[in-house]
């Protein structure tokens, strides 16, 4: 199953090159992995989104908290957590089509960032089943490219009952 | 005071108690050689090959119990060092390698004797830093040898860039290592270690499995208190030799492919086996779904991702075994001889570990016992790997802990002259033994420079078949005897050989010169090559084929 899981590692160089190869060295393709500084700049979150069987995923968690420079793991997989990704769109667009994409997009709430005679760029953030729904909305038209930034997370506060 | 980064780095050794350096000076690391020359608290040890630095730190980390250290140079030199550190990583043994490095602005440029090291050490090393400033050196050399030696051992790899290492700085060694994401955990939860000592209260058909780890933590007292005290058998894994005395009563011997028969009958029937600081390595379990079918499971390791990652643990216990142990000890229930005790001695009588003696051509066996009789038991035995390594593991009976050095996890030939030369540095007042074949001891041949230059007495035992033995043993059982690329007909005289380096070489073609000969070597001061020509298609008995439970074992044929 997929696993989400967030990594807090020293900011040095080379932590990025340790982690993912714990994960190429079993085999296992990340699905996405972003790196980021936190509010404490010493320290850099990783979220990496990989599928597999969780007997080895669980090794590879324990794998991950072994090395050095790995201060925190939390597999926040049957958590209660906030996931977004950041979209960039560019859209094949004439001047007659601008108006229908930008209902779209009004509708996805993302920008426009870019415009030119023959295309549109949109910017859209949120989880992943909204972002890939904006681009199948969006695939009629032309996609000439797509850039995403993988995932991010993060705990919810309350994740008791109401 | 401002000094260089080479003489900070002398100044950190000389810190961490380092006594002895082991290594092969080239370009990168001029300045540091340059720093050493006048250094009179560390010997340093030049080897023939850098192989063998690696080998040999481990080695003298293995029989001393101190981190072992060696050093490179760019490049070659360091690429040289990967097969002694991925040793070092799969036994859990502590090493410091220090490599050196083109100059920081260089790196990447594809420079002169450039590799990048630390990205091929990767997945081998416990941890590994490139210095990219001086000031970071000294800090970092104290918290290499803090991870080398804490936790579940392992080497670390220190990259030094020629900048790096000529750059002067203030020398301030930190006192205290403090590392957020490093936090090694030595006591065992004391939840855990109840349910333990309930287990053992209600098994009938208890087995301990004790590993390497009982060595590293120095836990062998307390190992055997908990088997006296609970009358609990004890089979030790090939890097738990020495853990629990193999004369001992209660001993099972050596459990897996080549174990014995009665201690992979008493593991296949316990109904509880405790594991420390063993990890369950494919050698040991065999067919790892028939493993231990009625077991409940048992494991203390310092290392959390030991536990459960080949055997389903029922019991974790996260701790150092000693810790453990002695937690553990405190509040076991003391048990009597049972029904499962004598069971055990039955099979013990029934099954002892033979082979067939002959009185014209010398068995590798009778030579490994001859060996054990004439050093009282009490030589650091070192193995190349093979034939030879479980015939030692086999027919020396060991009864202290750090005197059997091998290559276990790894399974480098190659392995055990150089390693033999580190035992022999930690432990000059002991006899150390090299058991070796004819295709490993040609590994790291050339280090008999190194044992003539530094006057070290290894005694080198060659069981000489003229094959890569094991290979060919697997080719005569299970590939219908294409002895394919096995033969080394071409061999040298090794009684030459030595002579050629000033070592003294002796042959032995026949059984009644083999305790003799041995005599002899001891007699001798200085170190020894021991050539014997052993029967060629002796066979390494009982054997686990691959594959298959570990009961389902092959015996020679008598």
């Amino acid at each position: 199953m997929k696993h989400t899981i967030s990594v807090m590692v020293e900011n040095h160089f080379g932590v990025l090159a340790r982690v993912s190869s714990l994960f190429s060295g079993r085999g296992f393709n990340i699905d996405s992995l972003t790196v980021g500084e936190t509010e404490d700049p010493t320290i850099s979150r990783m979220t990496i989104v990989v599928e597999g069987d969780d007997r080895i995923l669980e090794q590879v968690t324990k794998q991950l908290n072994k090395l050095i420079d790995v201060i925190k793991v939390i597999d926040m997989t049957g958590e209660n957590f906030v996931e977004r990704e950041l979209l960039l769109i560019k859209v094949a667009a004439t001047p007659a089509m601008r108006s229908e994409i930008m209902q779209i997009v009004n509708i996805f709430r993302a920008k426009i960032v870019d415009i030119s005679f023959n295309s549109l760029t949109v910017e859209a953030t949120g989880g992943k089943a909204k972002i890939d729904a904006i681009i199948g909305m969006l695939r009629p038209f032309g996609i000439k490219e797509i850039a995403r930034t993988g995932r991010v997370a993060m705990l919810r506060e309350f994740r008791g009952k109401v | 005071m401002e000094l260089t980064g080479a003489e900070i780095l002398i100044e950190c050794l000389k810190k961490e108690g380092v006594n002895t350096l082991f290594g092969i000076p080239g370009g990168a690391v001029i300045a540091i050689f340059d720093a050493l020359y006048d250094e009179k608290q560390i010997r340093f040890i030049l080897t023939r090959h850098e192989q063998a630095a690696a080998h040999a730190a481990d080695g003298y980390a293995r029989a001393s119990g101190r981190v072992g250290v060696c050093i490179a140079t760019s490049g070659p030199g360091a690429t040289n060092l990967v097969t002694g550190i991925a040793t070092a990583h799969m036994d859990s043994v502590p090493i410091v390698a220090f490599t050196g490095q083109v100059g920081t602005a260089m790196i990447g440029s594809d420079a002169f004797q450039e590799a990048d090291i630390i990205g091929i050490t990767r997945p081998i090393t416990k941890h590994s830093y490139l210095v990219k400033d001086t000031s970071e050196l000294a800090r970092t050399v104290k918290e290499a040898f803090y991870i080398a030696s804490t936790g579940r051992p392992g080497p670390v790899l220190i990259d030094l860039p020629t900048d790096v290492t000529k750059a002067k700085v203030e020398f301030v060694y930190p006192q205290k290592v403090n590392i957020r994401g490093y936090r090694p955990k030595y006591e065992g939860h004391p939840q855990q270690i109840k349910r333990v000592a309930q287990a053992i209260r209600e098994a009938k058909r208890p087995v301990i499995c004790a590993g390497g780890g009982v060595i590293s933590s120095g836990a062998t007292k307390e190992l055997r208190e908990l088997a006296e005290k609970t009358n609990i058998p004890v089979t030790t894994t090939l890097m738990g030799l020495g853990a629990f005395r193999s004369d001992h009563p209660l001993s099972l011997g050596m459990p897996g492919m080549h174990g014995t028969r009665y201690a992979n009958n008493a593991i296949m029937e316990s109904d509880l086996l405790i594991a420390i600081g063993a990890r369950f390595d494919d050698r040991v379990t065999g067919k790892l779904d028939a493993f231990a079918p009625s077991a409940q499971i048992v494991h203390i390791d310092i290392d959390p991702t030991a536990i459960s990652k080949n055997v389903a643990v029922d019991i974790p216990v996260v701790g150092d075994a000693k810790q453990v142990l002695k937690e553990l000890n405190r509040i076991v229930d003391p048990k009597g001889q049972s029904e499962w005790n004598e069971k055990i001695k039955q099979w013990k009588k029934q099954d002892t570990l033979s082979y067939e003696a002959s009185s014209t051509v010398i068995k590798p066996q009778y030579v490994i016992e001859q060996i054990y009789e004439v050093t009282k038991g009490k030589a650091i035995v070192t193995t190349e790997v093979g034939q030879n390594q479980m015939w030692a593991a086999q027919f020396y009976k060991y009864s202290r802990p750090r005197t059997f050095i091998s290559s276990g996890g790894l399974g480098t030939m190659g392995y055990g002259f150089p390693a033999a030369i580190g035992a022999q540095i930690a432990r000059p007042e002991d006899t150390v033994f090299d058991i070796a074949g004819d295709g490993s001891f040609q590994m790291n041949i050339q280090e008999l420079a190194t044992v003539v230059q530094y006057q070290l007495p290894v005694k080198v035992a060659i069981m000489n078949n003229r094959y890569l033995g094991m290979v060919r043993q697997w080719q005569e059982l299970f590939f219908n005897k294409r002895y394919s690329a096995t033969s080394l007909e071409v061999a040298p005289d090794f009684v030459k050989v030595a002579e050629a380096y000033g070592v003294k070489g002796i042959r032995v073609t026949h059984p009644k010169d083999v305790r003799d000969s041995i005599q002899e070597a001891l007699a001798t001061e200085g170190p020894v090559v021991l050539d014997f020509h052993i029967a060629p298609e002796e066979k390494v008995f009982p054997m686990v084929p691959a594959g298959k439970a570990i009961n389902e074992m092959i015996e020679r044929m008598a």
